[in-house]
C-alpha cells in the first residue's frame, strides 16, 4: 500500500462526511442510498476485457454495451486481450496515465497500483446492500484493508472436481467422497483398476495454482499471516505435502509436465477418471457428438475437504477497475452501475453457462445453476473462494509469489519426492520471503 | 555522432583554399552524415534506448504500475541469493553448450553431405531449410504433442514395438526434460548452421583439392588441411549467431514447460520475463536480463579471437 497519512486523513474525512448523514437517516442500515451518475456531455468509454472462453458470455457482455450506450448516449468501444496480457497492459496503462477508462483485472491486479484507481466504495455499498452484499472472498480481491473499494468483483472462473461417474462406481464408491482422506482411498482404488486421476502439477497458472492452493489451505496451510510474514514452513504444510506425496502415487504419471490445457486433453481422451476444471470441459464432451456416452457420464463436485473443515479454493477471479486518468468518471460509473444491476447482470450470468460464478449472493439464483445439475458446483466458487496470497494483504508480493510458481513448485518438489516435505516447505519458505521482504 | 560532425566540418576545412561550397550536396563528409542519420538514429532509437533503460531499470526496484527508485546492486545481491536464478543460470549455459555442440557437429555434418553431388540437390536444400522457416511457435507446439505426457507419438510407437512398456516422462522428469527441450532446438537450429556452411563450402576453390588429391592427400586430411582452415571464418561467425540465439531462447521453453518441472528448463530469458511481468518486478526482470550480458559478449570473444582472428586470412603469416 502506498497510502500517505494525508490520503489516509483525506479519505478517512470523506468516509465520514458520505456516511454520516446517511447513517442518521436510515439506522437498519439495509441498503445504501443509491448513487446516480450522471454522464458527462460526449462521454466515451474505452473498455480492456479478456478474450471470452465461452461464446455467449462476450456477446452479453456486447449485449449490456449496446444496451447501455442506447441509453446513454454513451460510446463504449471494448478491446479484447488474451487473458495473460492483460495484467502488463492494464499496468502500463496506470503508469502511463492514459489508455482504457475500465479493465476487467486478474486476481490481485487492483493491489499493484491502487492509488491510480477511482474509489467506487458508494457503488460497491450500494450494490452489496441490493444484492445480498459481496462474496467475502472476492471482496478481498478489491477492497482495502481500510474498508475503500478501489474496484468491483466481477465473476469468479469457477473451478471444480470433474469426474467420470461409472469409474468411481466401479472403484467401490457410491458417492463421491467429501474428505480428503476418503479421496484419497478413492484415487488409489481408482489407480487400481487402471482408471487414475490427474491433476495439474506443472507450470500452469491456472489450473496449477488451483490445486496447490487447495491441497495446502484444506489442511490448514498458508503462504502469510495476516501481517505478511512467511508462514509457509509450518506443521500444517508438512502434513498437506505427505498427502499430496501419496495422492500423487495414485495419478497418471506425467502430472508434474502438465500446463493448462493437459487435464483436458487426458480426460477428453478417457485416460483420467477424475480431474479440476472450469465447466469447459463438461461443456467440451457435451458438445462433441462422438463423446455423448461420455457426456453422460461426467459429473462435478466441490473439492473434498480438510483437516480446517471447510470448502476453501482458489479460483481465477475477475474484477472491475477504473482508472483515475479518466475522463469521463461519471459515465464510467453509470456504466459499471448499469452492468452489476440485476438485468444486465443475470442475463451475463447465464449467457456465460455456469463458467462465471456471481460476486454478489442475489444472483445465486440464476436459474443457470440449476438448468445443469453439473452446474451445482460451479455456483458454489464464490464461496469457497480465498485470495491467493491468504491471509496475508494483497499487493505486489502475493502477485509475484504466485507468479513465480512457489506453491506450485513446493507441492510438485514433495508430491514427486525430489525434495521431502520439510526441505519443500523450507525451500517455499526461503523463496517467499524474497518477495515479501518488504510487504 | 560528435565526432563525425567534427569530423565533416574538418573535412570541409581542408578544402578552404578552393572555394568553400557549404551546400550539403558538395560536401562529401556531410552527405555521409546526412545518409547514415537515420540508421544512426534507428540504432539509437531501438537498440541503444532500450538496452540503456534496461540497465538502468536493473538498478532500481521499478514494479509493473509503479516507478522504482534507485537502489544500486540490490537486485544483484537477491539474485545471488535466489537458488531459481542460479539454476537457470546452469539451465541457460547447459542448454546452450549442448546445443550448439550438436548443431555445430550434425550442421557441418548435413552441409558435407549437401555439397557432394547428389540427386535433386536443390529439392533437398529447400527440405532442409523447412525447420528453421516454420514460425518457432508452431514448431514448439507441435513438439509439446511429441512430448505430450499421455499421447506422444514417440512413446505409442515406442509402446506398439514393445520396446517400452509406459508412456515416456519427457517434460516430467527435469533430466528428460532438460534434453527434450534441448532436441527440440537442435532441431529447429540445424539448418542455419548447415545452409551458411554450405554457402562457405562453396565458396573454397576446387583447385585445391584436386591438387591435394594429386599430391595423394586423404579425404580426411583434405577435409583438415584445406576444408575446416577455409571455413574457420564462417564457422566463427555462424556458430557465434547460433549461440546467441540459443542462450537467449524462449518460445520453445514458454510453450513446452514454462520453465517447468520444477525449474529444470527456466533460462535465463524465461525467468526474467515470469519476474517481470506476470510478476510484476520489472527492475529484478531487468537485473537478469542484465546478467545475460557478460556470457553473450564472452561468446562473442571467444569466437572473435579464438577462431576469426587468423592473420594468414588477412594476408599475413600464421
Amino acid at each position: 500500500m502506498t497510502m500517505n497519512r494525508r490520503d489516509l486523513l483525506l479519505t478517512g474525512a470523506a468516509g465520514l462526511a458520505a456516511t454520516s448523514p446517511f447513517l442518521s437517516r436510515t439506522p437498519a442500515l439495509a441498503q445504501a442510498a443509491e448513487p446516480n451518475y450522471k454522464p458527462e456531455q460526449g462521454a466515451e468509454l474505452r473498455i480492456l476485457r479478456w478474450s471470452p472462453f465461452v461464446k455467449g458470455e462476450e456477446d452479453a457482455f456486447l449485449a449490456n454495451a449496446k444496451k447501455f450506450t442506447d441509453q446513454t448516449g454513451v460510446q463504449v468501444r471494448i478491446d479484447k486481450e488474451s487473458w495473460e496480457d492483460i495484467r502488463p497492459k492494464a499496468a502500463v496503462a496506470a503508469n502511463v496515465g492514459s489508455g482504457p477508462d475500465i479493465v476487467l483485472v486478474w486476481f490481485d491486479d487492483p493491489f499493484q497500483y491502487p492509488d491510480k484507481l477511482v474509489d467506487v466504495t458508494d457503488l460497491a455499498t450500494y450494490l452489496g446492500g441490493k444484492y445480498g452484499g459481496w462474496y467475502p472472498g472476492l471482496e478481498g480481491y478489491t477492497k482495502t484493508r481500510e474498508g475503500k473499494f478501489i474496484g468491483l468483483p466481477l465473476a469468479t472462473i469457477a473451478n471444480a472436481v470433474c469426474y467420470r461417474e461409472s469409474h468411481v462406481k466401479d472403484a467401490g464408491f457410491s458417492t463421491f467422497p467429501t474428505k480428503t482422506d476418503e479421496f484419497l482411498a478413492l484415487c488409489k482404488a481408482l489407480k487400481a483398476k487402471g482408471t487414475p486421476a490427474g491433476f495439474t502439477l506443472g507450470h500452469g497458472v491456472g489450473d496449477g495454482n488451483n490445486f496447490a492452493h487447495w491441497v495446502l489451505w484444506s489442511h490448514g496451510g498458508k503462504m502469510v499471516d495476516e501481517n505478511g510474514k512467511v508462514t509457509i514452513n509450518s506443521p500444517e504444510t508438512i502434513a498437506a505435502l505427505r498427502y499430496v506425496r501419496e495422492l500423487y502415487q495414485t495419478f497418471i504419471p506425467g502430472t508434474e509436465s502438465w500446463l493448462d490445457v493437459n487435464n483436458n486433453r487426458a480426460f477428453l481422451a478417457g485416460q483420467v477418471s477424475v480431474t479440476a476444471n472450469g465447466v469447459s470441459l463438461y461443456y467440451a464432451a457435451k458438445n462433441d457428438p462422438k463423446l455423448a456416452d461420455m457426456a453422460r457420464d461426467i459429473r462435478t463436485t466441490n473439492f473434498p475437504i480438510g483437516p480446517v473443515g471447510q470448502s476453501v479454493e482458489l479460483h481465477q477471479v475477475t474484477s472491475t477497475v477504473l482508472f483515475r486518468h479518466t475522463k469521463y468518471p461519471n459515465a464510467a460509473k453509470a456504466f459499471l452501475k448499469f452492468i452489476f444491476e440485476e438485468p444486465q447482470m443475470n442475463a451475463w450470468i447465464t449467457a456465460s453457462s455456469a463458467y462465471c460464478c456471481q460476486p454478489l449472493k442475489a444472483f445465486a439464483n440464476n436459474p443457470v445453476w440449476t438448468s445443469d445439475p453439473n452446474h451445482a458446483a460451479y455456483a458454489r466458487a464464490s464461496e469457497t473462494l480465498r485470495p491467493n496470497g491468504y491471509a496475508g494483504p494483497l499487493g505486489p508480493a502475493s502477485a509475484s509469489t504466485m507468479a513465480d510458481y512457489v506453491l506450485v513448485d513446493m507441492m510438485a518438489e514433495a508430491a514427486t519426492g525430489s525434495r521431502t516435505p520439510e526441505e519443500a516447505a523450507r525451500r517455499a519458505e526461503q523463496r517467499a520471503t524474497r518477495f515479501y521482504r518488504n510487504a | 555522432m560528435a565526432n563525425a560532425a567534427l569530423a565533416g566540418t574538418a573535412g570541409t576545412k581542408d578544402r578552404a583554399g578552393r572555394r568553400p561550397v557549404w551546400g550539403l550536396g558538395q560536401s562529401r563528409n556531410a552527405l555521409g552524415i546526412l545518409f547514415m542519420a537515420p540508421a544512426a538514429l534507428i540504432l539509437l532509437v531501438f537498440l541503444a534506448y532500450p538496452l540503456g533503460l534496461g540497465v538502468w531499470l536493473a538498478f532500481t526496484d521499478t514494479r509493473i504500475g509503479r516507478a522504482g527508485t534507485y537502489v544500486g546492486l540490490e537486485n544483484y545481491e537477491l539474485l545471488l541469493d535466489d537458488s531459481v536464478f542460479r539454476l537457470s543460470i546452469f539451465n541457460t549455459i547447459f542448454y546452450t553448450a549442448v546445443a550448439s555442440v550438436l548443431k555445430f557437429g550434425l550442421g557441418l555434418w548435413l552441409a558435407l553431405i549437401l555439397n557432394e553431388r547428389l540427386p535433386f540437390k536443390a529439392f533437398f536444400r529447400a527440405i532442409v531449410l523447412l525447420p528453421w522457416v516454420v514460425p518457432t511457435v508452431l514448431s514448439a507446439i507441435a513438439f509439446w504433442w511429441i512430448y505430450d505426457a499421455q499421447f506422444s507419438i514417440v512413446s505409442w510407437a515406442l509402446i506398439k514395438l514393445g520396446i517400452i512398456d509406459s508412456n515416456i516422462n519427457f517434460l516430467g522428469d527435469p533430466w528428460n526434460a532438460r534434453a527434450a527441450v534441448i532436441a527440440a532446438n537442435v532441431w529447429r537450429g540445424i539448418p542455419f548452421v548447415a545452409i551458411s556452411l554450405l554457402a562457405g563450402l562453396q565458396t573454397i576453390p576446387p583447385s585445391l583439392h584436386e591438387a591435394a588429391t594429386l599430391d595423394g592427400a586423404t579425404p580426411w586430411q583434405r577435409f583438415r588441411n584445406i576444408t575446416l582452415p577455409m571455413l574457420t571464418p564462417i564457422i566463427a561467425v555462424v556458430m557465434t549467431f547460433s549461440v546467441l540465439f540459443t542462450f537467449t531462447d524462449f518460445q520453445l521453453i514458454y510453450v513446452l514447460t514454462r520453465g517447468g518441472p520444477l525449474n529444470a528448463t527456466h533460462l535465463m530469458a524465461t525467468l526474467s520475463f515470469q519476474r517481470a511481468i506476470p510478476g510484476g518486478q520489472l527492475g529484478e526482470g531487468a537485473a537478469i536480463a542484465v546478467a545475460m550480458i557478460p556470457f553473450l559478449l564472452a561468446a562473442i570473444m571467444f569466437s572473435y579471437f579464438g577462431l576469426q582472428r587468423r592473420r594468414w586470412q588477412q594476408g599475413g603469416a600464421d
